[in-house]
């Protein structure tokens, strides 16, 4: 079988950005409905051994997703997703946030910008993340929280220095 | 105090002194006159900066000259890492879902 597609990340310091991109081999359709389809989100949304369950999904611009991830001794971590813009086949974007299992957000913790867009290139498609912090402050709790989930900070010299 | 490098480049200001020093060794004096706030207070973030091994200085007659630790800055690198793991582990999962999925299936239970 073919090897991997790889997942490419960049960083974009300046706006506080990062980007993701993968192309999956399968038609546009199929990787829309990975994507937007809670039955199947709950079974690759969380890396192994989590696993993510639905709670509830309402993907329309203004609805959202509610769903917990548990990890293999039980301990749940809540998220919503809601969802800001949808373009079927083409796009969606929203905010994540932690929250409790009734979706009530945790304020005390930063949420992240979600701008997912799909392509389709014959029987692949390809899915560009792009996440988007909202300050500084935001990237440097969650490096504090030990999510290690946000963006490096730096200024051009230091990444430049990163990047050898 | 917790004293790491995630620490030392929480502060803008240390950033920039990092971004600064990187170019060429310096002073802290030379260091001090590229900002407008007071030598104390960039003397105390080169301390730091220190403490958690982004500095290290040579004395040269009188001067102490301050480089930037590389390998160091590395673990900055490094700490995206996880967080790669995380996201190609979830695509790998993907990859086996898509191939088990039909093209055509209608009918889902809805």
């Amino acid at each position: 079988m073919a090897a991997k597609n790889e997942t490419v990340f960049t960083k974009d310091l300046a706006n506080k950005t990062m980007r993701i991109t993968r192309t999956f081999n399968a038609p546009l359709t199929i990787v829309w409905r990975a994507w937007t389809d809670p039955e199947i989100l709950d079974q690759w949304w969380a890396p192994k051994p989590w696993k993510a369950m639905t709670k509830s999904m309402d993907f329309r611009v203004g609805g959202s997703w509610l769903y917990c991830m548990q990890g293999p001794q039980g301990e749940k971590s809540w998220g919503i997703a809601e969802y800001e813009s949808i373009s079927i086949l083409k796009n969606f974007s929203g905010i994540d946030s932690f929250c409790d299992e009734h979706g009530k957000k945790n304020t005390e913790i930063a949420s992240t910008n979600w701008n997912t867009n799909f392509s389709s290139d014959g029987n692949a498609t390809a899915v560009e993340v792009v996440m988007s912090f909202k300050s500084e402050a935001d990237i440097q709790q969650l490096i504090d929280m030990g999510f290690q989930e946000g963006f490096k900070m730096a200024h051009g010299n230091l990444d430049d220095v990163l990047e050898k | 105090m917790r004293r790491d490098v995630f620490q030392a480049i929480a502060d803008p200001t240390r950033r920039e002194i990092i971004g600064l020093i990187t170019q060429n060794p310096m002073t802290p004096n030379a260091v001090a006159e590229s900002f407008n706030v007071s030598r104390q207070a960039i003397s105390k973030h080169m301390k730091i900066l220190t403490e958690c091994g982004l500095l290290s200085y040579s004395i040269e007659g009188r001067e102490y000259y301050y480089t930037v630790q590389t390998s160091k800055l590395k673990e900055v690198n490094d700490w995206l890492k996880p967080f790669k793991k995380h996201w190609e582990k979830k695509f790998d999962k993907l990859d086996d879902i898509l191939a088990n999925l039909k093209p055509k299936k209608h009918g889902r239970k809805k």
